[in-house]
């Protein structure tokens, strides 16, 4: 019990933090209105994605370095198959970019599960290959999306019976992004495979003696990482309208957010929603830091310094907890 | 993809192969370069003369220097990304620094970034427990985001290639009627150096016990710690110097120099047979590695193989390795 | 309590069960058969092959050879999930709930039924517990009682309890045993694996004794029966060796001031005001069973965890021990009793060795070679290692594993040296080397606090021997008076003297399961 109440304290936490920064921000900046926070979900988008990944990665205790990479595959792939093509052959071209992303990520865990090499280095490996296979679909940034695929993260929701200032605040983006994640989150989180994926990162041993598969449940926490990311590189192709082979820093950012969502990173706790708030967060200090006009690379220091002492923080909080 | 090939044999020869290759694993190695000398022999019949042997000799020894990071840090169970980042830092500082510095103020200047970086890298590892490989990632992240914005203040100033450096990184001495490269000057001397520290002295020892149990190590006074922000130190000088090394051979200092060589230096040390969970391996075989690295790099652009495929192959090393030598460990 | 089993059909028949890890059999030809009804013992020394045919039989490991039919049917038990479909259900010594999760969803996960748990959980004395705990929050005996409930919950055909009611409280323990003698009435069968020959006496029907990976006998419970199973066990008749007290030796003749004086020391709640000392030249014994704090006191006098209260005192002086080197300076050793924690495996003996020599800062510069060597030599040289299987410790056997991690303090010359069930699983020779070890180091004039599991140990090895029970220290033996019975009751937590029954614990002094226990493996 006072288990569960001390990780929704942790969420709880992290959503007054994210509150606290939206009065920041509008204290630094008057103008800071619903535009912006579209903006805001806009580009938390592919990060809350990739966060996603690694987080069922992490719940099932391993991690996934190739989360990135996979993105960067999954986003050129899209953004090539879509160039000068009709915008109906987008319809085809989503499902297939997931279930290569899906397929992708069982691969990692196949090799993880069949190989018995640490996840840490299959993850590693297949970042090398990931990265090289984004190259020979697209050798520099180029490619096209589909215009109602880059509609849908544009602009705001109207919902009915609300007058058009509340409205605004409903960006589609983070739209979006709730329905994506819902559908596939809140379903696997009350299946067995969702109590299996909690098992095996929690106790590997006495997830086995339970009668858990923990083998193919391994494989599928892979491969449901594999799918987020492709949604993560959907999402990129979405919002910039190309693909680009060379990935963002979203390995560091999805390990830090998930490490300040609260999910442990030896495995079997957390959930989804301190992580995505976690984005958010982190999201919203790069904004303030652009607001007060600091120096766009300095911005990226301060980021990457915030990131890394989130992490360090978590392995010492781990560490504690081991003793 | 690769596991067919390395299932338990089952004849007993396939057995004593194994365990020949896991207690000397240097031999196979060698077949394996001068296998891959052959083929490029055969496909550029010519190719492989003096001036090639001398150049593949320059390009490996950056390569294995940042691969003897790699070694270090990979016998303790870690690995250091930050390598490339650093190794870049240093070139671009001191290019940019010898053009109104004292070359010892500019060399100072330059090993800083290292010295920093490395000390980050040791406490976020020995005393916080991160993970090395986030841990170094992060650096890094962070050390190219200071060398963009340090770029915009030296913007004005220019940079250029100290000749001493020059010399060092490209040119060649010919002693006895065969041109050696110069760098070998630097090279053999650290060469040694490495080989001597991690077989003959305490840190060295440390290293691999560190990796095969800290536990263990703990229980007999071992600072964890200590061991590791060393290592890192260490470590990142190792990068700072290659930095410097490899601007005498690039000649164009730009802010993505060293990051090209951070994936080979990981798969060189892992071709040369240092365990990636750490406690085995050592720096002879990671040279051997560094060469094979380069022949291959050869190998591709003759075949015309794009930097994608080189890529994807390099990964595939790292796996199909580290896969197999898990196979050899088990078999005893 | 004996059944005439021949007409009935066998619920669970394994046979010619055989396992192999690369060149070392495990198991050789081991075979089981349990009846409807019954409850069926399953014992054999450190290394018959106990665990690994539990192992077998609950879908763990998959066996090399062998057959396994269940009512008759063979049946291949792939996982754990095949061995509950086939109706057999284990219930390990560590509790197999999933730490981060509460009861409810560990139920959900193995789809055991909410309310017949419940009903088991209550008869198994447990009143107050809430599903949405989460496991990690709930002490390891209650867990222990859940996990049982859980299997029970689901009417496996075979039950399979290893080692119940170990780190159980009594009334708990008394509890699962009435229930376990009760699943024998509704046919159903019970694989009981215990050392403790009194539960096996109230509560089994038969006995199956493995011995180097073979079942050597099956043999119905009755009175007296233990002899024959020793002797099954043990395979030929190991006379009991009594060493006689040694007298006058250093202890008695004890300097003033204490090598190492611990007063009133605790650490969290496991360990609670306790208070001795260790002198020069004596060899202090700790006899506890399974985690009663010993692990916790051993761990702070080698530096390992710190203290929450009380004061450890090293020659007269406090000391405080941050790491495990502010021990070692203080000439305080640690020999942990898993080897696996104290070598690095893939070095040789002698990076094992001079391991401590490097461990300051001021000694990681090269290294003497040739002192090394020397200093080294000799300490294999003292202990007689076997380095004929040169290179890595890997490759040496457990005994010679052992003597390494030893031959490490002897090479540093530690003044103190803390050795935590060094004989556990090695060999009776190495067993009688590593005695006669301790008693020089002693005779030398260095001290030893030495943990045994093994009470016949303390007479061969020890001066004094302090018990520890629950945390606390509960009574001090000199060696004379230290027999095996008196040092079972003591760490039963019972007075001296008194004769008071426990339960079916009853009377531990006609408990034969303290004869030594040979080590199978080679």
């Amino acid at each position: 019990m006072s288990h569960f109440l001390r990780r929704q304290g942790w969420v709880t936490g992290l959503f007054a933090l994210l509150i606290v920064l939206f009065i920041v921000t509008k204290l630094i900046q008057p103008g800071y209105g619903s535009g912006d926070f579209g903006s805001l979900a806009r580009a938390v988008l592919p990060y809350a994605f990739a966060v996603a990944a690694q987080t069922v990665v992490v719940i099932a205790g391993g991690i996934d370095l190739s989360v990135a990479a996979m993105m960067a595959l999954t986003s050129v792939t899209a953004a090539s198959m879509m160039a000068g093509a009709s915008e109906e052959y987008a319809l085809f071209v989503v499902p297939f970019v997931l279930a290569m992303g899906f397929a992708l990520g069982a691969l990692n865990g196949l090799l993880i599960v069949v190989t018995r090499v640490p996840d840490i280095v299959v993850t590693l490996a297949m970042l090398f290959v990931l990265q090289g296979a984004a190259l020979l679909v697209l050798g520099a940034p180029g490619g096209g999306a589909a215009e109602w695929l880059k509609a849908m993260i544009s602009g705001t929701v109207p919902i009915p019976g609300l007058p058009d200032a509340v409205d605004a605040w409903a960006p589609k983006a983070l739209l979006v992004l709730i329905v994506c994640l819902c559908v596939i989150w809140i379903p696997l989180r009350r299946s067995r495979l969702g109590l299996s994926i909690y098992a095996i990162g929690s106790s590997e041993l006495a997830a086995f003696r339970s009668g858990v598969p923990v083998k193919r449940t391994r494989i599928l926490a892979y491969a449901l990482s594999g799918l987020f990311a492709a949604f993560g590189g959907l999402a990129l192709t979405m919002s910039t309208g190309i693909g680009a082979p060379i990935p963002g820093p979203y390995l560091l950012a999805s390990v830090a957010a998930v490490v300040l969502g609260g999910v442990a990173l030896g495995g079997g706790k957390g959930g989804l929603l301190g992580p995505i708030v976690a984005v958010f967060v982190l999201r919203l200090v790069r904004t303030d830091l652009t607001l007060l006009a600091i120096d766009p690379n300095v911005t990226a220091i301060i980021e990457g310094l915030i990131m890394v002492a989130v992490v360090m923080f978590g392995a010492f909080i781990t560490m504690r907890g081991r003793q | 993809m690769s596991t067919s090939a390395i299932t338990p044999a089952p004849i007993p020869l396939g057995r004593r192969v194994k365990r020949f290759m896991a207690d000397r694993p240097l031999i196979p190695l060698i077949i394996l370069l001068v296998i891959l000398v052959v083929i490029l022999q055969i496909l550029r019949p010519g190719i492989v003369n003096e001036r090639w042997i001398a150049n593949t000799i320059k390009f490996a020894i950056p390569l294995a220097i940042l691969a003897g990071c790699q070694t270090m840090t990979m016998l303790t169970g870690g690995i250091d990304l930050s390598v490339g980042t650093v190794a870049t830092m240093s070139a671009f500082i001191m290019a940019t620094q010898i053009v109104n510095q004292d070359p010892a103020v500019a060399f100072l200047l330059a090993m800083m970034p290292a010295v920093l970086i490395g000390l980050v890298n040791g406490i976020g590892v020995g005393v916080f427990r991160v993970h090395p490989l986030i841990m170094t990632l992060g650096t890094s992240l962070i050390g190219t985001g200071c060398l963009q914005v340090y770029q915009r203040t030296v913007i004005a100033s220019g940079a250029k290639i100290p000749d001493f450096l020059a010399w060092l990184g490209t040119g060649v001495t010919p002693i006895l009627g065969f041109a050696f490269p110069n760098a070998l000057l630097l090279f053999v001397p650290l060469a040694a150096l490495i080989v001597f520290t991690l077989a003959r002295t305490g840190f060295g020892r440390l290293l691999y016990a560190v990796g095969d149990n800290e536990r263990a190590t703990r229980l007999s006074g071992v600072q964890y710690w200590q061991v590791i922000t060393a290592l890192y130190v260490t470590s990142s000088l190792l990068a700072g110097i290659t930095g410097l090394l490899y601007i005498g051979l690039i000649k164009a200092p730009s802010l993505s120099l060293a990051e090209p060589l951070v994936l080979p230096s990981v798969a060189a040390a892992v071709i040369g047979g240092t365990s990636i969970f750490g406690g085995r391996g050592g720096y002879t075989g990671t040279i051997i590695g560094a060469l094979i690295l380069t022949v291959l790099t050869t190998l591709l652009t003759i075949l015309q193989m794009p930097e994608g495929a080189r890529r994807i192959l390099f990964g595939l090393i790292v796996l199909f390795v580290t896969a197999a030598y898990l196979r050899i460990v088990e078999e005893r | 309590m004996t059944t005439s089993p021949q007409q009935q059909s066998p619920l669970l028949d394994a046979s010619g069960v055989a396992k192999n890890y690369g060149a070392v059999a495990a198991l050789r030809n081991a075979s089981l058969s349990v009846l409807p009804g019954e409850v069926h013992a399953l014992m054999g020394a450190n290394g018959a092959g106990k665990s690994t045919l539990v192992k077998i039989l609950t879908g763990a490991i998959s066996a090399n050879a062998g057959r396994i039919l269940i009512r008759g049917e063979a049946r291949d038990i792939r996982s754990p999930a095949a061995a509950r479909r086939a109706g057999l259900l284990p219930v390990y010594q560590e509790p197999s709930l999933i730490p981060d999760l509460d009861v409810l969803s560990n139920l959900r996960l193995t789809g055991t039924p909410v309310e017949p748990f419940r009903a088991w959980v209550r008869e198994l004395g447990i009143s107050d517990l809430d599903l949405r705990d989460t496991a990690r929050d709930i002490p390891l005996a209650i867990l222990r009682v859940l996990d049982l409930a859980r299997a029970l919950a689901v009417e496996p055909d075979v039950l399979l309890l290893d080692e119940m009611t170990a780190a159980l409280p009594a009334n708990l323990a008394e509890k699962v045993l009435e229930v376990v003698r009760r699943q024998g009435d509704a046919g159903r069968a019970v694989i009981f694996i215990s050392h403790r020959f009194v539960e096996i006496s109230a509560l089994c029907d038969r006995a199956t004794v493995l011995r180097d990976g073979a079942t050597v006998g099956v043999v119905d419970i009755v009175p007296g029966v233990e002899e024959k199973i020793v002797e099954l066990m043990l395979g030929t008749r190991i006379e009991k060796t009594k060493v006689a007290a040694r007298a006058g030796q250093g202890a008695a003749s004890a300097p003033a001031l204490p090598r190492i004086a611990v007063r009133n020391l605790r650490v969290g709640t496991k360990l609670n005001d306790v208070s001795f000392d260790l002198r020069d030249g004596e060899v202090a014994g700790v006899v506890a069973l399974e985690g009663q704090g010993q692990d916790e006191l051993f761990a702070a006098l080698a530096g390992s965890i710190r203290p929450s209260g009380g004061a450890i005192e090293v020659d007269g002086k406090p000391a405080k021990f941050a790491h495990p080197i502010d021990a070692i300076r203080a000439g305080i050793a640690y020999v942990p009793g898993d080897r696996s924690e104290a070598l690095a495996m893939q070095r040789s003996v002698r990076e094992n060795i001079a391991l401590p020599f490097s461990a300051a800062l001021r000694n990681w510069g090269p290294i003497a070679m040739g002192r090394e060597r020397a200093t080294v030599a000799s300490a294999i040289q003292r202990l007689q290692i076997d380095t004929r299987a040169q290179g890595e410790v890997q490759r040496l056997s457990g005994g010679n594993q052992q003597k390494v991690t030893i031959a490490r303090w002897i090479a540093a010359d530690a003044r103190t040296i803390l050795c935590f069930d060094p004989t556990r699983g090695i060999d009776v020779g190495t067993k009688q080397e590593i005695y006669k070890l301790l008693r020089e180091l002693a005779g030398n004039g260095k001290s030893v606090l030495f943990y045994t599991s093994e009470l016949e140990e303390v007479q061969r090895v020890c001066d004094r021997v302090i018990v520890i029970f629950g945390g606390r220290l509960v009574d001090i033996f000199s060696v004379e008076e230290a027999d095996e019975p008196a040092l079972m009751r003591a760490a039963y937590g019972l007075p001296r003297g008194a004769k008071a029954d426990v339960g079916i614990l009853a009377d531990p002094s006609a408990n034969p399961s303290d004869a030594p226990a040979p080590e199978a493996r080679p």
